[in-house]
């Protein structure tokens, strides 16, 4: 482990990554699974079922429609925050990593921004699996203690009298921030609305996108 | 276990760099190691406590030169050669060298779907009534537990304030050592930014915890 590459906020592609170093993890990863197939622990097809299952269904346009929704439905609105787990079920959403969803509403006077500083947590039926920064070092030490340097590095600024609230999953229960309608979206449908939402807008480390924004 | 993982408040790390459409996986390893190691939960039998504290348990130079699968893969190990699924022997050789473990459950294709949908509540019947209640100002206990606890040590003999309570739910501190659920009624408390990090921190911060009832005690 000469480990230069192995920051959390690096990733693979860099150029001063360690070649040798990656195909002994992936020579090591290809051994095991088929030591554990070969021993009767696994099923290869259950493997392939789990890849497709987190790569193309379980992911951030989930919680889009849930944003989206909220936004145009004043009644699902009122539903979500106050029982965000069923809500979300409604829209057929549910299971593992999300078994206890809370929802959490940026106002014009709080911002909410959602981190795990002891691993990984996140909701995972809403957002998927979340992505490199969200389990790196720099994010998961300083959402904590300088959130508005945090949100920098995002290139978002917030007005300094907004009130900056930071939740920390530190158990089983999940966030997911419930963005500001934008202006200027009056009369839009949810289809409309759901092109505005980014995942990072549900995290708390971005902004929704503004009308004319989406190209 | 006061470990590298737990880094809220920790120096030095640099700034967050968001990679621009960044793909679920980054390569087919990292693809397999997550898959094998949602699968083996089941011939495995251990809980995600368990599983959390396998990827954490390990010397601080250790947990931060890995990338977060290889932490993965590398707690995946541990697990299986603690319960004699594999042996460290024939991980280094990459082969098999001893019979399987007799009688183990695996998750068959057709369970896959409905076990990430069903998922796993850790919420459980309450035995006893709430210590704490909504609004009132709690002081977090001052310990430092040696095995798998959720109490970050930033949050540690600080001031906050009830916000929610969540129920009582499985006790991730005892339920990672295999000695039971033991649930607790668990809480969200607030801290106020200066309490954490000093009178010169920005005032409009207000960071929270989640936090079982055992962590806490009165003000």
């Amino acid at each position: 482990m000469t480990g230069h590459d192995h920051d959390h906020h690096d990733h693979h592609h860099h150029h001063d990554h360690d070649h040798s170093e990656l195909s002994e993890t992936e020579l090591r990863v290809r051994a095991l699974e088929s030591i554990l197939t070969e021993k009767g622990y696994v099923d290869p097809a259950s493997l392939d079922l789990l890849i497709d299952l987190y790569e193309k269904k379980i992911g951030p346009r989930n919680g889009i429609r849930v944003v989206a929704k909220a936004w145009s439905d004043p009644a699902y609105h009122a539903r979500l925050m106050k029982d965000a787990t069923a809500a979300i079920a409604e829209l057929d959403y549910s299971g593992r990593q999300g078994e206890h969803m809370v929802v959490v509403e940026n106002t014009p006077e709080q911002h909410n921004m959602v981190v795990c500083t002891l691993c990984s947590c996140y909701p995972h039926p809403v957002l998927g699996l979340p992505p490199v920064w969200y389990k790196s070092a720099p994010y998961r030490s300083r959402a904590v203690s300088d959130p508005r340097g945090v949100l920098q590095d995002f290139g978002v600024a917030l007005p300094e009298t907004t009130k900056i609230r930071v939740w920390d999953s530190t158990a089983e229960i999940r966030y997911l921030v419930l963005p500001m309608r934008p202006k200027g979206t009056e009369g839009w449908s949810a289809e409309q609305l759901a092109e505005l939402v980014t995942r990072d807008s549900m995290i708390g480390t971005g902004l929704p996108k503004q009308p004319g924004e989406t190209a | 276990m006061d470990g590298a993982h737990d880094m809220g408040g920790a120096k030095g790390f640099g700034p967050v760099v968001p990679e621009p459409n960044e793909p679920v996986f980054h390569g087919e390893w990292e693809r397999r190691a997550f898959a094998l190691t949602v699968a083996m939960s089941r011939p495995g039998g251990w809980n995600i406590d368990m599983s959390r504290f396998a990827r954490e348990n390990r010397p601080p130079e250790d947990y931060l030169s890995k990338s977060y699968f290889q932490i993965w893969l590398a707690g995946l190990e541990t697990l299986m050669i603690e319960r004699g699924l594999v042996t460290s022997e024939e991980i280094e050789a990459g082969k098999v060298l001893s019979p399987p473990k007799p009688d183990v459950k695996t998750l068959p294709p057709q369970d896959v779907v409905p076990t990430i949908r069903r998922g796993a509540s850790t919420e459980r019947p309450a035995t006893s009534p709430a210590l704490f209640a909504v609004g009132e100002t709690v002081r977090m206990k001052e310990i430092h537990p040696q095995t798998h606890t959720r109490l970050p040590q930033y949050v540690r003999g600080h001031l906050g304030t009830i916000e929610l309570n969540h129920g009582c739910h499985v006790f991730a501190d005892l339920n990672s050592l295999g000695v039971g659920e033991n649930p607790q009624w668990l809480y969200t408390v607030r801290f106020d930014g200066p309490e954490l990090w000093g009178k010169d921190t920005d005032p409009t911060l207000s960071i929270s915890v989640d936090a079982w009832e055992s962590y806490l005690e009165r003000a």
